[in-house]
């Protein structure tokens, strides 16, 4: 009840135009013995998965902070549990942060307090998914790209160059078609994908971001999607079930993390990943602080260890991801190396579109664009046939 | 002065005892309490503030509910992308009600006209035998039988059949890639999973009909065909209406089948868990789950009028 008060209460300050003045930590104290992060899969790891992959158990001996995880599916997942409330931090993509922040769901960070914030990568500083009005409201976590995951067996020589593998029916090298064989992401925010394959092979449409549609560029994203449903068995939203279709469905191809790839290539699947000719989408997460986070200390020490610890030089390795720290690459705090760096793509940044919340008023012209209400109406209408 | 009669002292428990004969309807209210708060409160009262959400709307952008009265939320439902969702839901509902009634009354007829003393136990636990086990573990079983690379695709390899389970697949909308990723699929398992639900009112209706009147019916001189219509089918349908409840009113609310196997369409119970879980859209959540609501209301007073509770 108490939450519904308060999220009747923020909504209401929403509507009126008052940002809810939140003010800043000043300074840190003593820990409140835990901290509880909303996380993606595979993002926390304490050495359980597997024993080298390990980031928690030092900070939990240092801090004494006790480290509980909630892992979520999808963007809007994430947005609806820090709304619910109860969490301390959310590793927040760039489609959620900004909705998290026009939301009064967050709190702006004190970058003083984080002495290795200088060490961050100086493009992810400023980036506008976190910081509104130069208000930094979160310490960059992580960043990677949404490649192109295929099996090698049914692309023998010829692996893909071109996202059109998920988008237009055709003939595999295998000889089969692609209908059937082939998944996307089962989350609005895949219509950008659809829009960053036009913007290449439609010019004419003007797409100058997937994530900024006026409603002619939209419907024809709209219409390719359609012409995927067709080719789409399955769309998937787990990592895990995905897994399991590319093994057991005969799914050949998909958009998909570096996440899946990895641990498919360690269990010894005939599997591959690309970034196409198109570019790739990619997501850019951010650490963020709930507005009401009951363990204020905890969550700042953890914004610290995730910058200044091996965290950010093993996670690039786990989950096949670029760190936020660029000395994580090169110092051995962790496994990652410098090539590792370059090969989940750390020189590809402006190759890059990262996910951002689409709103009506855009770079096009105030109300130009469609907003991401629609989206999730619109996807929910493609996968259902319409 | 008379003496005092010669009773024991009473005890605390004794003269509570005499309270409640005293006072029957406190004891009554005493008893009833419990349940009642369970019913009231806790089952009821949380469906009515589910229902009271259903009457908000969402701010489009940050995603926080708006706590004003609208009609706004509503009105979304009948928006095609969600009206599909509602409608295939439905014929899903009566798919599956309708597969298990014809798959389940030959078992529930045989068990209760002809099975005896050994095969009687038999029937009974290969009835509930699948309802010990966990339900998502035969669910994901279901989706592991039915994949592309799975059994049933080898079955048909092994027996050249291959042909047949193609061209099922190839019907439209039923059909799909493979059978764990199409409606064909999903409605093998929910039959599956349901059909015990099915067969046992049905069973216990049969069971019911007095060997007198088949025996008058033949008397009579009708042919097996008449009796089974005119006699024993009239006198079951209140089992096979009951029946119908579970496996419709099942159907309609699982959200966890459609997810595992199907090809990732919305159904009510879906679409109410992403609205609410990943979207955050509780209105829409509340106005989707009141669907079925008002849905079975409907069922149940037509199931009433066909006299499937006069048994109880």
């Amino acid at each position: 009840m108490k939450t519904i008060r308060l999220m009747g209460t923020t909504a209401l300050a929403v509507l009126t135009g008052l940002t809810p003045a939140v003010a800043q930590v000043t300074a840190i104290g003593e820990g409140e013995g835990e901290v509880s992060i909303v996380a993606w899969a595979g993002y926390i790891e304490r050495g359980e998965t597997m024993k080298e992959f390990d980031w928690v158990t030092k900070f939990e001996a240092d801090t004494g902070c006790k480290v509980s995880v909630k892992t979520a599916n999808t963007s809007d997942e994430m947005v609806a549990l820090m709304n619910e409330g109860g969490f301390d931090l959310v590793t927040a993509s760039g489609d959620a942060s900004l909705r998290l922040i026009a939301g009064g769901r967050v709190q702006p960070v004190n970058i003083d307090l984080i002495p290795s914030w200088a060490t961050v990568d100086d493009r992810l500083k400023d980036a506008p998914w976190h910081t509104v009005d130069g208000v930094h409201y979160g310490v960059p976590y992580m960043w990677g790209p949404n490649v192109l995951m295929y099996n090698t067996d049914a692309f023998k020589d010829a692996p893909p160059t071109s996202w059109n593998v998920v988008f237009e029916e055709m003939t595999l090298p295998d000889g089969q078609s692609n209908k059937g064989r082939v998944q996307a992401y089962d989350g609005p925010i895949h219509i950008a994908d659809a829009a960053q394959y036009l913007m290449f092979h439609k010019p004419e449409l003007k797409i100058t971001s997937p994530y900024e549609l006026n409603e002619e560029q939209y419907k024809a994203a709209l219409d390719l999607l359609r012409v995927q449903r067709d080719l789409v068995g399955r769309y998937w939203h787990d990592a895990f079930i995905q897994m399991d279709d590319f093994k057991n469905e005969g799914v050949v191809a998909s958009g998909s993390w570096p996440f899946q790839v990895g641990l498919m290539q360690s269990e010894k699947q005939p599997i591959a990943s690309v970034i196409p000719q198109e570019g790739a989408t990619g997501w850019a997460d951010t650490t963020m602080m709930h507005v009401d986070a009951a363990h204020p200390n905890c969550a700042y020490k953890w914004m610290e260890h995730s910058l200044a610890s091996n965290l950010q030089s093993d996670l690039s390795v786990w989950f096949g991801a670029n760190p936020a720290v660029l000395a994580a690459c090169t110092d051995g705090r962790g496994m990652q190396t410098a090539e590792g760096c370059t090969a989940n793509g750390l020189d590809d940044f402006d190759k890059i579109r990262f996910w951002t919340t689409p709103v009506a008023n855009c770079a096009q012209g105030e109300g130009a664009c469609v907003p991401y209400y629609r989206w999730v109406s619109d996807y929910i209408g493609v996968i259902g046939g319409r | 002065m008379t003496a005092p009669a010669i009773l024991p002292e009473r005890g605390p428990a004794d003269r509570l005892t005499a309270f409640f004969w005293r006072r029957p309807r406190v004891f009554l209210a005493l008893l009833l309490a419990p349940p009642l708060l369970w019913l009231g409160v806790v089952y009821l009262g949380s469906l009515a503030t589910l229902l009271w959400q259903s009457f908000y709307s969402i701010d489009e952008f940050s995603g926080m509910v708006k706590e004003d009265f609208t009609l706004k939320t509503y009105a979304e439902l009948l928006r095609p992308a969600n009206f599909d969702v509602i409608l295939r839901t439905l014929l899903m509902s009566a798919a599956v009600t309708l597969g298990c009634a014809l798959l389940a009354f030959p078992i529930a007829y045989f068990a209760a006209r002809f099975a005896r003393g050994r095969w009687k136990a038999v029937f009974y636990l290969g009835v509930m035998l699948p309802l010990w086990s966990s339900y998502l573990v035969k669910v994901y079983a279901w989706k592991l039988i039915l994949a592309k690379e799975g059994i049933v695709t080898w079955a048909a390899e092994a027996t050249h059949t291959s042909g047949l389970l193609n061209a099922l697949l190839a019907l439209p909308v039923i059909g799909g890639n493979s059978l764990s990723t199409s409606y064909i699929g999903m409605f093998m398992v929910f039959v599956y999973v349901w059909i015990p639900y099915m067969i046992l009112p049905m069973q216990a209706a049969l069971e019911r009909v007095p060997t007198s009147m088949l025996e008058a019916s033949q008397d009579l001189g009708a042919s097996r065909a008449q009796t089974f219509r005119t006699v024993i089918l009239p006198l079951a349908l209140p089992g096979v209406i009951a029946g119908s409840i579970f496996t419709f009113s099942l159907t309609m609310g699982d959200y966890i089948i459609p997810q595992i196997v199907g090809n990732s369409a919305n159904f009510i119970g879906m679409a109410v868990y992403q609205l609410q879980g990943t979207a955050g859209n509780i209105p829409l959540a509340a106005a989707f789950s009141m669907v079925p609501i008002l849905i079975m209301l409907v069922y149940l007073t037509l199931a009433k009028r066909a006299g499937a509770f006069d048994a109880l």
